[in-house]
């Protein structure tokens, strides 16, 4: 993988907006941003109500994504470019889910729905209705999901990468700042995580780094690009955003996104919690 | 928006007493800027949070006490900071002109 694979810039969906296998895909945190206005021809996505399993704490299965993106009118050959508000947080994490289930051809709107709108581009509320098709997912690719246990062992062994902001990293919150306090029974992060903000790898506009950039911001911090890397944040939309840079961008083999994060671990009993700034001890 | 009263979001629902809330309006002139974007930093300069205006142009965070900075970034304009200190029952108000 690389950016020139993964990422599509404002312009060349301008570009593709009548290609007929170009399926722009909007997802974001606040469902109601797609009908107050969209980029033309953008279906919609909700990552609550489309991508969670409506019972169980867990993603669509296979059968649910495949009715989802049949009953949407996606196509296997389809090139399917996700974005979204919040820096592409969401939009990251249905990629995410697009190549755990297989799809071929999937990017990011680099700067997503923020970088389209600063740039004064134009958006509608004409909803877009595509005729069904027969969508097949493949089995969960594995390789890129990290669980609980696994996270574990991974303590002083692996990479692992919190990429929450440094006051929820240290325990002081427990949840993004602009969200009421709530989620984990505990606060604090895995032992030996080192603390690289999802932040840090977008420009202000939501666009994302140079290469060289990225590369040197995850080398400073300790990475070692030699290791597997797993990366979680509070419910694995920022973490995607990471697993986005590391393993789509980057090109970065073994990058795991562990989206029970940290309202699974700082739920769980009996596990080692570190406090603070620093990374803590295995 | 409905419910945003003229000077600040309305706070029904919202224990102020238990959080750090951190909120107000964008705006170009007298104009509100609906769509702008308000980046919450901390006091090193790191991302915290960030939230688009509503169409009247207000946001509101929900953060710890401290010193925070504001950073907004609208169409057509500048990105324009602002520091701001925020407490435990008190709401901090902030109008930021782009």
């Amino acid at each position: 993988m690389s950016r020139e694979s993964a990422l599509v810039s404002a312009d060349w969906v301008e570009e593709h907006k009548n290609d007929a296998d170009v399926v722009l895909i909007e997802v974001d945190e606040d469902v109601s941003a797609y009908d107050a206005g969209h980029i033309a021809g953008a279906i919609k996505l909700d990552w609550k109500q489309d991508l969670q399993d409506p019972v169980r704490r867990d993603f669509v299965n296979k059968e649910q994504f495949q009715a989802l993106l049949s009953d949407r009118g996606v196509k296997n050959d389809d090139t399917v470019v996700l974005y979204g508000g919040n820096n592409n947080w969401f939009a990251a994490y249905a990629y995410w889910y697009f190549k755990l289930y297989g799809h071929s051809d999937v990017r990011l709107l680099d700067g997503g729905r923020k970088r389209w709108e600063l740039d004064s581009r134009e958006l509608t509320d004409e909803v877009e209705k595509r005729e069904a098709t027969e969508y097949t997912a493949q089995d969960p690719d594995l390789n890129v999901r990290a669980f609980r246990d696994e996270v574990g062992e991974a303590i002083g062994v692996k990479n692992l990468v919190d990429v929450r902001s440094p006051d929820e990293y240290a325990g002081r919150l427990l949840a993004p700042a602009h969200l009421p306090q709530e989620q984990a029974q505990r606060a604090g992060h895995i032992p030996t995580a080192a603390n690289i903000p999802w932040s840090k790898a977008a420009n202000d506009d939501g666009t994302f780094r140079s290469d060289d950039e990225l590369k040197e911001l995850y080398a400073d911090a300790g990475v070692d690009f030699g290791k597997d890397t797993i990366a979680y944040c509070r419910i694995g939309e920022r973490s995607a955003h990471t697993w986005f840079v590391l393993h789509e961008i980057l090109g970065q083999a073994n990058v795991k996104n562990y989206d029970g994060s940290w309202t699974e671990w700082g739920s769980l009993v009996g596990v080692p919690v570190a406090l603070g700034d620093e990374p803590g001890k295995a | 928006m409905c419910g945003a009263k003229k000077g600040g979001l309305d706070l029904k629902g919202v224990d102020v007493d238990k959080e750090a809330v951190i909120q107000g309006q964008v705006l170009r002139g007298e104009e509100p800027v609906g769509g702008a974007y308000v980046r919450l930093l901390d006091s090193t300069g790191e991302f915290t949070a960030e939230v688009p205006t509503s169409a009247t142009g207000h946001f509101r965070f929900f953060a710890a006490p401290g010193n925070w900075t504001l950073r907004t970034l609208a169409p057509k304009a500048d990105p324009v900071d602002r520091q701001v200190v925020a407490q435990y029952g008190e709401v901090a108000e902030v109008a930021v002109t782009v």
